[in-house]
This record gives C-alpha cells, sequence and structure tokens, in this order.
C-alpha cells in the first residue's frame, strides 16, 4: 500500500504531505527531512527507487518540485512512478485551463499548489484513498473538483 | 493570483501566505505565524459569532501553519462546527482540517460521527463520499464500531452511485485493517467479489485492494475472486489500446488495474480449473509478447505503465513457480532488461531475478546472465543498483561460479561504499563456506577479505574461519602457512593478528619444519604485533604463547621471559595480567604431560548453522527469505546435513559479544570445558570455552557424507553406504582378506588378489541366524566418475542362502585410469520379512595397483628430484593413532603394495618406497617417505608421483593407516 505522498521543493520544504499510515504528528517533519534529503541527493541518473527503512521511496522531479511516495513492497514500484505522473497531468489539467503553458514546467506551480491546497487535497484525494489507487481516470478524478467550481462561480 | 480561486477569493488567507513567503529568514517567518495565531484565537474567543466563511478562513490559515510545520492546539471544535455546514466548501475543509490534523483517539470523535453519520445518509453522493474520506483516514475503533455495519451496505447496493462505492470499499479496507473483530463478514461478502464484474473500472479499481486484503486473510472464503480476476485481466490484455478509453494510459489499457488483478492472483496457487488456468496463462504469455512488439508510443510513459504490468506478471510467474516455460522466457526478458538503458529498469530487473534465481526451472537461465550481473556490479553509477547486482550474484551462485563470483565480489570490495561493505564481507564468506571444495580456497578467501576490507570483517567471520580449520585437518598445515606467510606484511589488519594468533597456536607446528618458519620466528613475528594491538587481542595472543610453550618446549624460556616482563604481568588491564601470571605459573610448574593434556588441541566443533548467515538473515530481516531457503537446500552438501541449529542457538551466536574470547558459536551456555584440568579449566575456561562437547561428539557429522541412513531401511533403493564403511575401507588399504562387515544377521568375508591393472575379489556372504535369507541379491556399482575409471563385473549370487550357510561372489576389477571413490556394494535380502538393505564401501583403492620397484638411493634421490613440482607433491603432517613400532610399519608400508627401500634414506628413522601404479591408460610412478617422529607422536608423510591427483590419493589413503 501507499504510505505517505509529499511534494516538496528543492530547498526542501514541505509543501504538501498526505499520510496514509498514522505517524505521530510531532514526528512526521523529521521523517520527511530524512526522506526529501535522500532523493535531493540523487542524481539524475540515479534510479528513482530507493530503500529506506523497511520501505520504498519511489519519487519523480518536475522542475522545481519532487513528488515522493512511500510504499510498502506490495506495491509496484513502476505502477506507482506513473500514478505520479498521472496525478501530475492531472494537476496540469486543471491548473493550466487558464494558463498557456505546462502548469508543471513553470515556476509557478509550487506556487500555485500552496495557494490551492485545498484543491490538490482534493485532487489527491480522488486518486488515492486510504493509501490504494482508487481512481485513474482523469476526467472522473476532476470531476467533483469541476463541479465544485461551477457552484463557486454560481455563488 | 491563481484565477482558479475566483469566486472563493478568501483574500485574507492569499495575504497571509504571500506574507510567510516573503520572510526573509525562519524568525520573521516565526513571527508573522505568531501574530496570526494570536489573531485567530481571538476571533475564535470573540464575543461575535462568526460565519462559515470567516471560519473556514481561519481553519484553512491554521491547516496552512500546520504544513509549515508548527504546532496547532486549537481550532479543532471550529473544523467540527464546519462539518454541519451545507455549503460544500466549508465542509470540506472541515473534514480536511480533521483529516489531518485529529488523530484516532481525540475525544472530538464523538461530535465528528454524528456529523458523519448525517452524511452517510444524506443521499447526496459529494457529501457522502466526504464522510466515507473522513471515516477512512480517521479510522479509529469508535468510527469502525459507528460504521462497520453500515458500510458493506453502501457498498454492495444497487442503487449506490459508483463514486461512493469506491470510496466505501476503501473506507472499508480502512476498518477491517484497523479492526478485523468489528467487520463481520456476511451475505455481503459473495457481492462484493463480484465487483470485479463491474462495468465502472474506477470500481473494480477500487474494490480489487479490498478484495485482496478480504482474500489474504481469508483465502477460502474469497477464492472465487480467482476466476473472476482472471476473466477481468483476459479483457484488459486482449483489449485495444483505445477500448477502455479513460482508463487507457498512453495506449496502455488500465495498467494499474492490471497489476492488481495480477497481485490478488498472487495470494493463491494456480488455479485448478483448466479452463481458468489456461486463460490465464494465455494472458501472461501476451503480456510477454506485448513486450516484444514495437511500442505503441515513444513516450516513455507508455514503456513504463507497459513493463510495470510486465514486472507484475513475472512476480506471478516465479509465484506460481510451476510453468518453467513462462520461468525462462521471464528470465530471458529480464536479461534484455539488464542492458536496458533506464536505471529504473536494470534496478527491477535485477531484483526480480534475484527471485527467479531461487526457482529450480530457472536457475540456469539466470546463471547465463553472470557476465551481465558482474559487469552491472562494476559500472552501475547508482549504489543501490550495485546494491541488487551483489544480491543476485549471490543468488546465482552455486558450484560451478563460485569461484568466479567470489572472486568479482572481492576486488569489488576494494572500492565497494562504506554503506554495503560488512554485507558484503558476510555475502562473500558465506559463498567461500558454502561452495569451498577445496579448503584452502576458502581461507585464501577469508584471509583476502581481512586484508581488503578488514574493519568490515565481523566476529562471526573470522570465527567461523577457526571453527572451520579446526574442523578440517587437511587445510590445518595449509591455513598455518597461509597465516604466517599474510603476518609477514608491515601492516596488517589486528583481524588478521587474531586469526594468525590463534591458528599459529594450534597448527604453528605443522609449518615448524621449515627453518624460515621456526617456532621462534613464529613467536617473534606474533609477538611484534602484540603491542599494537587491543587488550582482547593481546590476551588472545598471550593464549597463543602458551599453547606454543607446549607445542614447541625450546620457546619456553624465551616466552617466559615474556609472560615475566612487567608489562605483562603488572599490566593494569586486570585480563591480561592474570593471564600471564598463570601462564607464566602454569608453564613452569605444570609437568610436560600436564601441559600437554591441558594445552590439547582444539577438538572440532559441533557442526550447526553458520554463525555468519544467523548475522545476514538478522541484518536483512524478512526480505532475505527466499536467500535462506535456498541456503537449507544447499547447506547438506557442506556440512554433511549438519543440524541447522536450535533456534536458542541462533539466538546466542546473534548476541555476539564484544570480547573476542567470547565464545565462537555462542556455545557458552552449552559447553562445559572438556579435558582440562579444574585448576586450569577455570583461566582458560574463557578462551578455550570454544571447545564445546567432546571430539566425539562433534566430529560424527563431519565427514560429509555418512550424516542421515540408519544401517537398514526399508526400501528398495539401495540404501546410502554405512556410516562405519569408510572405516571399513581404510581397513583394507593395507591388507588384501579379512572380515569386511558383521551385524547379528551377516558376516562379509574378503579375499582378493591383484596383478598389473587387474583384480580379482571373493566376497563371502555367511548367514548367522538359523532361518533362510530370501531374495538376497547383491550389486556393486560405480557411482559418477568412477564409472570411466574401473570396470568392474560381478557373478550374480544365487537368492536363497539357507540358515548357517555361505555363499560366494567373484568380483573382477579392471583398472582403467587411477580414482578416488571406491565402488559400492549393495545387499539386500528378507529376513523374516523384513527387507535389510545394507551398503558398503568395496575396499578397492588405488593402491592395489601398486607394483614394487627396487632401486638405489642415487636413483631414487635424482626421481625424487624430478617430481619437484608443487603438484606433484602431497603432505600430511599428522598424529600417531597407534603404537609407532617399526615392524608395524613396515609391515603396513610392504601391505600397501609399494617396495620397501633400505639405506636411501639418510635418517634411518624415516622410511622410503617406491611403487609403480599400473592402470590401463597409464603408469604413475610413485615415491614415498614417512618420517616419524616418535618424541612428538607425530609423522610427516610425503608423496610425489607424476599425477597430482595419484599422490593426493595415496597419501590420504596412507595417512589413515598409522
Amino acid at each position: 500500500m501507499i504510505k505517505f505522498l509529499l511534494m516538496v521543493n528543492k530547498q526542501g520544504q514541505t509543501r504538501l504531505s498526505k499520510y496514509y499510515e498514522q505517524v505521530d504528528i510531532e514526528k512526521r517533519p523529521s521523517l520527511e527531512t530524512d526522506v526529501v534529503k535522500r532523493c535531493l541527493s540523487r542524481k539524475k541518473e540515479e534510479c528513482s527507487f530507493v530503500e529506506y527503512k523497511d520501505f520504498r521511496l519511489v519519487y519523480r522531479q518536475y522542475a522545481a518540485l519532487f513528488i515522493v511516495v512511500g510504499i510498502s513492497d506490495t506495491e509496484n514500484e513502476l505502477s506507482i512512478y506513473e500514478l505520479v505522473h498521472n496525478f501530475v497531468e492531472v494537476l496540469d489539467k486543471y491548473f493550466s485551463r487558464v494558463k498557456s503553458k505546462l502548469f508543471f514546467l513553470s515556476s509557478q506551480s509550487e506556487l500555485d499548489i500552496m495557494f490551492n491546497l485545498d484543491k490538490v487535497h482534493i485532487i489527491i484525494d480522488e486518486i488515492i484513498q486510504n493509501g490504494h489507487i482508487v481512481e485513474t481516470n482523469k476526467n472522473r478524478i476532476l470531476a467533483p473538483l469541476l463541479a465544485l467550481d461551477k457552484m463557486a462561480e454560481a455563488h | 493570483m491563481p484565477a482558479v480561486s475566483k469566486g472563493d477569493g478568501m483574500r485574507g488567507l492569499a495575504v497571509f501566505i504571500s506574507d510567510i513567503r516573503n520572510c526573509k529568514s525562519k524568525e520573521a517567518e516565526i513571527k508573522r505565524i505568531n501574530k496570526e495565531l494570536a489573531n485567530i484565537r481571538s476571533k475564535f474567543k470573540g464575543d461575535k459569532a462568526l460565519d462559515g466563511y470567516s471560519k473556514k478562513k481561519y481553519v484553512c490559515k491554521l491547516l496552512f501553519i500546520f504544513l509549515l510545520g508548527h504546532d496547532i492546539d486549537f481550532g479543532h471544535m471550529e473544523a467540527v462546527n464546519l462539518l454541519s455546514s451545507n455549503k460544500y466548501t466549508e465542509k470540506q475543509i472541515g473534514y480536511l482540517f480533521i483529516s489531518v490534523l485529529v488523530n484516532s483517539n481525540s475525544e472530538l470523535i464523538r461530535l465528528i460521527n454524528n456529523a458523519i453519520k448525517n452524511d452517510l445518509s444524506s443521499r447526496n453522493p459529494t457529501f457522502m463520499c466526504l464522510a466515507l474520506h473522513c471515516i477512512a483516514n480517521v479510522g479509529s475503533r469508535e468510527m469502525a464500531e459507528a460504521f462497520a455495519g453500515e458500510i458493506p451496505r453502501i457498498l454492495v447496493a444497487g442503487d449506490t452511485m459508483d463514486s461512493v462505492k469506491q470510496s466505501a470499499a476503501l473506507c472499508l479496507l480502512r476498518l477491517y485493517k484497523a479492526s478485523p473483530d468489528l467487520v463481520l463478514m456476511g451475505e455481503w461478502t459473495s457481492r462484493v467479489v463480484h465487483l470485479l464484474n463491474d462495468q465502472h473500472m474506477g470500481v473494480v479499481t477500487a474494490a480489487i485492494s479490498l478484495i485482496t486484503c478480504l482474500s489474504s486473510k481469508n483465502p477460502d472464503e474469497f477464492k472465487t475472486c480467482v476466476s473472476l480476476a482472471v476473466s477481468r485481466l483476459s479483457r484488459i490484455v486482449s483489449s485495444a489500446s483505445t477500448d477502455l478509453q479513460d482508463y487507457t494510459y498512453y495506449f496502455v489499457p488500465a495498467p494499474w488495474l492490471s497489476c492488481k488483478l495480477l497481485r490478488l492472483l498472487q495470494c493463491y496457487p494456480p488455479p485448478e480449473d483448466g479452463a481458468v488456468k489456461g486463460r490465464l496463462v494465455e494472458c501472461l504469455e501476451t503480456i510477454l509478447n506485448k513486450a516484444q512488439e514495437p511500442p505503441k508510443s515513444k513516450k516513455v510513459q507508455h514503456s513504463n505503465a507497459k513493463n510495470a504490468i510486465l514486472f507484475e506478471a513475472i512476480s506471478l510467474i516465479i509465484h506460481y513457480d510451476s510453468e518453467p516455460n513462462l520461468l525462462v522466457r521471464a528470465c530471458n526478458q529480464l536479461g534484455q532488461f539488464l542492458q536496458h538503458r533506464e536505471t529504473n529498469l536494470r534496478y527491477l530487473a535485477l531484483e526480480s531475478m534475484c527471485t527467479l534465481a531461487s526457482s529450480e526451472f530457472s536457475h540456469e537461465a539466470v546463471k547465463t546472465h553472470i557476465e551481465t550481473v558482474i559487469n552491472a556490479l562494476k559500472t552501475e553509477r547508482d549504489v543501490s543498483v550495485r546494491q541488487r547486482a551483489a544480491d543476485l550474484l549471490y543468488a546465482m551462485c552455486d558450484r560451478s561460479n563460485a569461484k568466479q563470483i567470489v572472486a568479482e565480489m572481492l576486488s569489488y570490495l576494494e572500492t565497494a561504499d562504506y554503506s554495503i561493505r560488512e554485507e558484503m564481507v558476510l555475502k562473500v564468506a558465506i559463498l567461500a563456506e558454502k561452495y569451498a571444495v577445496d579448503y584452502s580456497w576458502y581461507v585464501d578467501t577469508i584471509l583476502n577479505l581481512i586484508r581488503i576490507a578488514g574493519d568490515y570483517v565481523s566476529e562471526e567471520v573470522w570465527y567461523r574461519v577457526i571453527q572451520i580449520v579446526i574442523n578440517r585437518d587437511d587445510v590445518q598445515g595449509y591455513a598455518a602457512k597461509t597465516v604466517f606467510e599474510a603476518l609477514q606484511a608491515p601492516a596488517c589488519h589486528e583481524n588478521m593478528v587474531k586469526v594468525g594468533g590463534y591458528i599459529l597456536g594450534e597448527f604453528g607446528n605443522l609449518i615448524a619444519g621449515d627453518p624460515r618458519s621456526s617456532p621462534l620466528v613464529q613467536f617473534n613475528l606474533l609477538h611484534s604485533k602484540f603491542h599494537l594491538c587491543s587488550v582482547p587481542t593481546r590476551a588472545l595472543l598471550l593464549s597463543a604463547y602458551i599453547k606454543f610453550i607446549n607445542l614447541f618446549p625450546e620457546t619456553k624460556a624465551t616466552i617466559q621471559e615474556v609472560l615475566r616482563s612487567d608489562s605483562q604481568i603488572r599490566n593494569s588491564d586486570v585480563e591480561l595480567q592474570q593471564r600471564a601470571v598463570e601462564y607464566l605459573k602454569l608453564s613452569s610448574i605444570a609437568s610436560t604431560d600436564v601441559l600437554a593434556t591441558v594445552l590439547e588441541e582444539m577438538p572440532p566443533f559441533p557442526e550447526r548453522e553458520s554463525s555468519i548467515l544467523a548475522k545476514l538473515k538478522k541484518k536483512k530481516g524478512p526480505g532475505a527469505v527466499s536467500v535462506e531457503l535456498e541456503d537449507g537446500k544447499e547447506r547438506g552438501e557442506l556440512n554433511g546435513g549438519g543440524d541447522r541449529g536450535g533456534d536458542a542457538a541462533i539466538a546466542a551466536s546473534n548476541a555476539s559479544t564484544p570480547s573476542p574470547s567470547a565464545d565462537l558459536l555462542g556455545l557458552r551456555s552449552t559447553a562445559p570445558v572438556s579435558g582440562t584440568t579444574p585448576s586450569a579449566g577455570s583461566l582458560l575456561v574463557d578462551v578455550f570455552s570454544e571447545a564445546g562437547p567432546s571430539a566425539t561428539s562433534a566430529g560424527v557429522n563431519d565427514d560429509g557424507f555418512l550424516s542421515s541412513a540408519p544401517p537398514t531401511v526399508a526400501s528398495e533403493d539401495p540404501a546410502p553406504p554405512l556410516p562405519e564403511s569408510d572405516e571399513l575401507l581404510n581397513k583394507f588399504v593395507c591388507k588384501n582378506n579379512g572380515v569386511l562387515f558383521e551385524n547379528q544377521l551377516l558376516q562379509i568375508g574378503i579375499k582378493s588378489e591383484y596383478r598389473q591393472n587387474l583384480g580379482r575379489m571373493y566376497l563371502f556372504y555367511g548367514n548367522k541366524t538359523s532361518v533362510q535369507f530370501v531374495s538376497f541379491n547383491t550389486t556393486v556399482s560405480c557411482p559418477g566418475e568412477l564409472q570411466s575409471q574401473l570396470n568392474v563385473q560381478t557373478k550374480t549370487v544365487e537368492p536363497l542362502v539357507e540358515g548357517g550357510a555361505q555363499v560366494q561372489q567373484v568380483i573382477n576389477i579392471e583398472c582403467l585410469t587411477d580414482f578416488i571413490d571406491a565402488p559400492l556394494l549393495n545387499i539386500k535380502f528378507r529376513y523374516g520379512g523384513a527387507l535389510q538393505n545394507i551398503s558398503l564401501k568395496l575396499p578397492v583403492t588405488i593402491n592395489k595397483f601398486f607394483q614394487p620397484t627396487e632401486m638405489a638411493a642415487a636413483d631414487f634421490f635424482q626421481r625424487w628430484k624430478q617430481l619437484s613440482q608443487p603438484q606433484q607433491e602431497a603432505q600430511k603432517i599428522f598424529k600417531a593413532s597407534h603404537g609407532m613400532d617399526t615392524e608395524v610399519l613396515k609391515a603396513k608400508l610392504l601391505g600397501l603394495g609399494t617396495a620397501l627401500l633400505e639405506n636411501v634414506d639418510p635418517n634411518p628413522e624415516n622410511y622410503v618406497c617406491a611403487g609403480v601404479i599400473q592402470t590401463k591408460a597409464q603408469q604413475v610412478g610413485c615415491l614415498l617417505r614417512l618420517e616419524p617422529n616418535a618424541q612428538a607422536q607425530m609423522y610427516r608423510l610425503t608423496l610425489r608421483s607424476s599425477k597430482d591427483t595419484v599422490s593426493q590419493r595415496v597419501c590420504d589413503l596412507l595417512a589413515e593407516q598409522f
């Protein structure tokens, strides 16, 4: 199962974290620092899977942002690796509707996430629930959020 | 400002976030946050009731502050209030706050539960989903108690919306994991399985995680899911890339669902239903085939998704471990990935191959990739990939490639990353031991290990090499010579000094004949390292010194001098001081006999699980299981099926203590000191407590061959040779006639004669009982290589042997070329209905084909010199196990078949012999020299011949005779 998902910038600051296994709130910052350190220190040609304690990290870098997923050994690494990309494409699809360029290649992306934490959380919750993949269809992932936006506009 | 947040602005929040981002320092950030926290606190405490929007805004700010890593200790109540809002955004922020910030044992749970109950019954799918998410995220026992009955109903109800079903499935999974006792199986379980057939792929994706978990816990109850999963998988795999529309990812249909289906199938054995199995095999083949097809897209996402499925399919194939064809195809596919330019693929392929290597069907196929893997070990830039390559080499190692793999690992060790050195050292040590055919290689390997990575050689490793050297007398001389040479290095690792001290203390005498390694030279060499060593090593060296006094009386004075010096006898370390005092006293007052008894050579260690293996297991944890299992299979080969050691023993050897005198095997608790006098016992106990049980109990299993089967086995297959058959064989090396075997029923006598390369043997089977033996049958077989080395013909005997009668059997033997093993004689008969099945070794040994050769001293020495290449010589130094009577010795040497040459050796105590071994293929000249040392009760036996195997074999045979 998926244990956690982190979005971190290059400076190592956590921009979003989602835990699917109980980790004490006090312990999270140190875990995150440790995990991020491991991934940030790796070079491009090194592989994207890192053994960490009794589980594995799968990470992917997009411009200034790292997405790190902690998984147990019952999960398929490549499928998680692509799940991250699928997630990013969903974010792209959502946030670039009003912009010309791709969301994740812009330095704006980090800001967008911070300003729209609630929305990013909604998106993640549509993809992963409780540590398991629940939906992979981009349109269906976005549907609730789009409905929400419509409600807000009508407001 | 992102346009998307238009209309739902929360401008205050945006301003706050910008402020934080503009903070130049951590202090400034904290200051700004504290100001905001004070503001929010006052708003929440204020008299004016806040509207939903303000509450949402402040809760959002708190959430943001929390995510920056600050503690939040208020605002929970306001978040709970938001749950009962009718506005989606407010409700959602409330749930978000609770999911992230409320842990399962919060007191607020009851309030939250109420809000959830309302939302679940609202029939508004978005509200229902929010509530289900929250249950799943919090997942406390109170929540499980409140909702465990409700959620299965929602999940299988016909009118539930798809998105709600998805949430319900994963919510139920969470509750089941947290409180399985509260989730009662019922009528819903069978309907859950049928969700695999649901039209909606999203529902299937969500449900399969639940089903996988439920089936791994209750496989029988859910086994119908196998056929459903296979048919679903088959439909996906055979669909065109556009069939599944939005569930197709870069032209790969439903990759995540496929992976999950394949993973679910790994909870079960291969399907029994032929049709289902056929369909599944077809799927797996299709997946393997697709890997070979040209890609439908150049995008890496396409190939990643495709390969995710492929790796999962290979996992399933390995899990079944029953389809050789698929296993080999999987192996070939992984072999291709080993050379792929994507690091991720190389990493996964190495890992996957590791499990493939332990399958008997694919082990050989994996081995063909050895060069690629070795190359990966050398050239990969990523340490985690190199680590995988090392793991794989370890997994694919067997007798055929052990030397190569160990050599590669050793050379990799010189540059290996510090993080993995210790594990590498353990692996090299294990492989070297497991696959050692000749133990000198093993000793070399371990000493190299200490040289290259001494700091990473744990105690278990050097303990183990000592155990093995002590247990195998064929390697002791070599080990002594090698450590002596290794210690010559100006700087050698302390572990080397430990091994050297121990081995020279035990077996220094084996190399003492050479003036370059005379006792004093050995002692001085050891002592030159003494002052640089830590206390535990010095303690060990002191024990080695006292052993030297026993081995070499001539060193006594020198060593006593050392012991007497102030730096020993007044050492500030109590242990060293005590040893020095007691050893000094022991050496001065004890008689030679007492000294010899106290300081006797170590008895062999009982065979047991290697402590190194135990350590590796501990280090690797459950991940190493596959390797362990394999170890279990292989162990028999090395240690003669020595028992796996009780768990207690493993635990004990794991709990290694830092003291060097700690017992080698964690034996301490079970090891009464044997063979030492009580007074000395107390002082020697720490060094020699490793001695453990006496030699007799320990030596039994050490033979590599005689472990298990009781002498009579009720089976039609020939029984394995009797445990004593080697001993019986040795009895006949120097004589041709006698009683080969005897038990209560049967006696076998033997008479034999040899000429040139031919021999004839008469066997006499005597029935000792008064009852007849029926179905009496004997067979002679030549196992393995021997078939091409000896030609053995027998005549069958009468199947009936009357009580008290004797039957005779003639065996004709032709020696084609030199040989080592003996032919096996199997006797089967029924006595009173019970099948008797006995196997023995037939005493046909290479020396039987000796033709004695007389020659003069000059001739002898000339030939001796001609045979001076190292491999032409075999030498053994051993203790006398019988009396050293001259006449008996002569008789034995003559019995060997050689000519005993008088007046050749300048030392009249020594014996020299010459003979030619006659085989059909060739004649092998053979010279022999035996040097007894009556004082030490030792012999040195040297054999030279034109053929190395002959020298070795004759030397081995003869060494057992004295």
